[in-house]
């Protein structure tokens, strides 16, 4: 029981992380159709915002995140206005390769500016505590990470349902002419996806080097793809579908080889398992768990 | 002065003349109509009025103020509002949440009020609630508020696009084909529905149509387009007995009621 409910903590904190990364491909798929490849070294980019905020500039953890958050958010929307705007009338196979040569670009860029040296946080910046709770150990860590990203997709949801923007995105998913013609400035609500998705991304990058100390520029790929599989699994467009496919992905990691030696399934099979049996829920239902069939327009 | 006034307005799609030299004046208040066969134009100068395109050449000046260049959410915002000659609803949405996303331009919360739920954004947000409902239940589609836009049939869908029109306070309303897929019960209704929300609302409308009853019966003034050239413009009565009118649009055969 108490290895049960450790473990359930741990995949709850992986999948909290992968949740905070698939929103963004979520919410950008969901507004322009398109799968932004970037997003994995956007989440990477802040996880280094979140080095030069608490190495460099010492602060503490909450400054440490807000202004990575600001900063990552910022880089999304130069991003959108830079690369991808000039491309909105272009072949979305253009856009597609335009957004994995900006993944390149922030990888060696940045490979280039702060060398190969794996970076990571101050000890200091969150000094782990861990609480012994009737033989299950629980550190600080998780439940900021866990209790955080709730907070966040909490916040993010609220958004997405409740307001102008919220709906003006969802507007623009199902037809993107009628939308300025009804007052919606279509740049203002794309800029805005970008910002959401990418600092939400970011504080993905800061709470994954607390959990796993070790930063290096190409972190974003392994990672990035994972949360891009969380995100179709889910149902690639809808935030709800992030966030589950996000858990869902964590819980498979953690819990394959944490009860697959019993079966005869060892830890090295952790991830063909846990992608096999993705594939087989998007076997099952291709949209995925929350995705809707739309018609393509022609 | 004129509410709406267009000077030697010219389009080209390439090397195809679309719109050649048009030139109108709009006043406060009133309902006129633009016809011509198809590709004659009209809808192209919808989308030059809007914003969707930008005119080659000629000015389009909304009370007192140039349109040229500006964007359609502005444009909008400025107060035109149009449909479309094929239904562009949100059909996934619900009836409500269309005609809420309308209002966009009037609202002024900012994103950190909304994310804290400051008075200010739930305010706001109910008082479009309400009006969107006051809406709807204005044109007596209130029952479908909460029903997405793709299971309502056809000639309510029609009134819904209407009403999102209405719902960002215009006060010139762009129709674009009203009555197209409808029979002549359905027109007749729909002729008392224009006078009826020109004079609820104070609009002024400008209707692109091609049931000739309609636009002959309820527009004060008509312009006849053909080949994206001005061929006629008067009160009914005189488009109907222009024999330019007659040969390019009208046909032989054709009834005028």
């Amino acid at each position: 029981m108490e290895f049960f409910v450790q473990q359930f903590l741990n995949a709850l904190q992986l999948g909290s992380l992968y949740a905070l990364i698939a929103l963004g491909y979520s919410m950008v798929y969901g507004v322009l159709l398109l799968i932004n490849f970037a997003h994995g070294d956007i989440f990477m980019m802040g996880a280094f915002f979140g080095v030069f905020g608490s190495i460099t500039l010492g602060l503490p953890f909450v400054p440490t995140l807000l202004l990575s958050m600001i900063l990552t958010g910022l880089l999304g929307v130069t991003i959108e206005r830079v690369a991808y705007k000039p491309l909105r009338q272009a072949s979305r196979l253009s856009v597609v390769i335009t957004a994995l040569g900006v993944g390149l670009l922030l990888e060696n860029g940045l490979l280039a500016l702060t060398g190969a040296n794996p970076r990571s946080y101050p000890q200091d910046l969150v000094t782990t505590k861990v609480y012994d709770l009737g033989g299950v150990s629980i550190s600080n860590v998780k439940i900021i990470i866990i209790v955080l990203a709730a907070l966040l997709f909490a916040g993010l949801y609220t958004i997405v349902q409740r307001t102008k923007w919220g709906m003006a995105m969802r507007a623009i998913s199902y037809d993107k002419f009628a939308v300025p013609l009804m007052g919606v400035s279509q740049d203002q609500v794309i800029s805005l996806t970008f910002l959401l998705g990418t600092s939400l991304a970011a504080a993905g990058g800061i709470l994954w080097g607390v959990a796993f100390p070790v930063l290096n520029p190409y972190m974003g790929l392994r990672v990035g793809w994972k949360a891009f599989i969380a995100a179709v699994v889910g149902g690639i467009g809808d935030i709800r579908g992030a966030a589950v496919g996000g858990l869902l992905l964590g819980f498979i990691e953690i819990f394959v080889p944490a009860y697959g030696k019993s079966i005869g399934i060892s830890s090295t099979w952790r991830d063909p398992v846990a992608f096999g049996l993705l594939l087989i829920i998007l076997v099952v239902r291709p949209t995925g768990l929350f995705g809707v069939a739309r018609r393509q327009k022609v | 002065m004129a509410l709406l006034q267009i000077k030697n307005l010219s389009h080209y799609f390439g090397g195809l003349l679309a719109v050649d030299n048009l030139n109108e004046e709009i006043r406060e208040g009133e309902l006129i109509g633009l016809i011509g066969p198809n590709g004659a134009g009209k809808t192209t100068v919808f989308n030059l009025v809007t914003g969707v395109y930008r005119p080659t050449q000629g000015d389009i000046i909304f009370q007192g103020q140039s349109l040229v260049g500006k964007s359609p959410h502005t444009i909008n915002a400025l107060g035109i509002s149009r449909t479309f000659q094929t239904i562009r609803l949100w059909n996934m949405m619900s009836v409500l949440d269309n005609v809420r996303i309308a209002h966009h331009s009037r609202i002024s919360y900012n994103l950190a009020e909304a994310f804290l739920h400051l008075p200010r954004y739930r305010h706001q947000e109910r008082e479009i609630e309400e009006r969107s409902m006051e809406l709807l239940r204005l044109f007596k589609l209130e029952r479908y508020a909460h029903e997405p836009v793709k299971n309502l049939p056809y000639g309510e869908q029609r009134r819904v696009e209407i009403v999102r029109a209405l719902a960002s306070r215009p006060r010139l309303l762009l129709l674009d084909e009203p009555a197209a897929g409808m029979n002549p019960r359905e027109i007749g209704a729909l002729m008392e529905f224009i006078h009826w929300i020109r004079d609820e609302f104070h609009l002024t409308i400008w209707l692109i149509e091609h049931q000739m009853r309609l636009v002959m019966n309820i527009c004060e003034r008509i312009k006849v387009l053909d080949f994206g050239a001005t061929i006629a413009d008067g009160t009914p009565e005189e488009i109907r007995n222009n024999p330019k009118v007659i040969e390019a649009y009208l046909g032989e055969q054709a009834e005028v009621h």
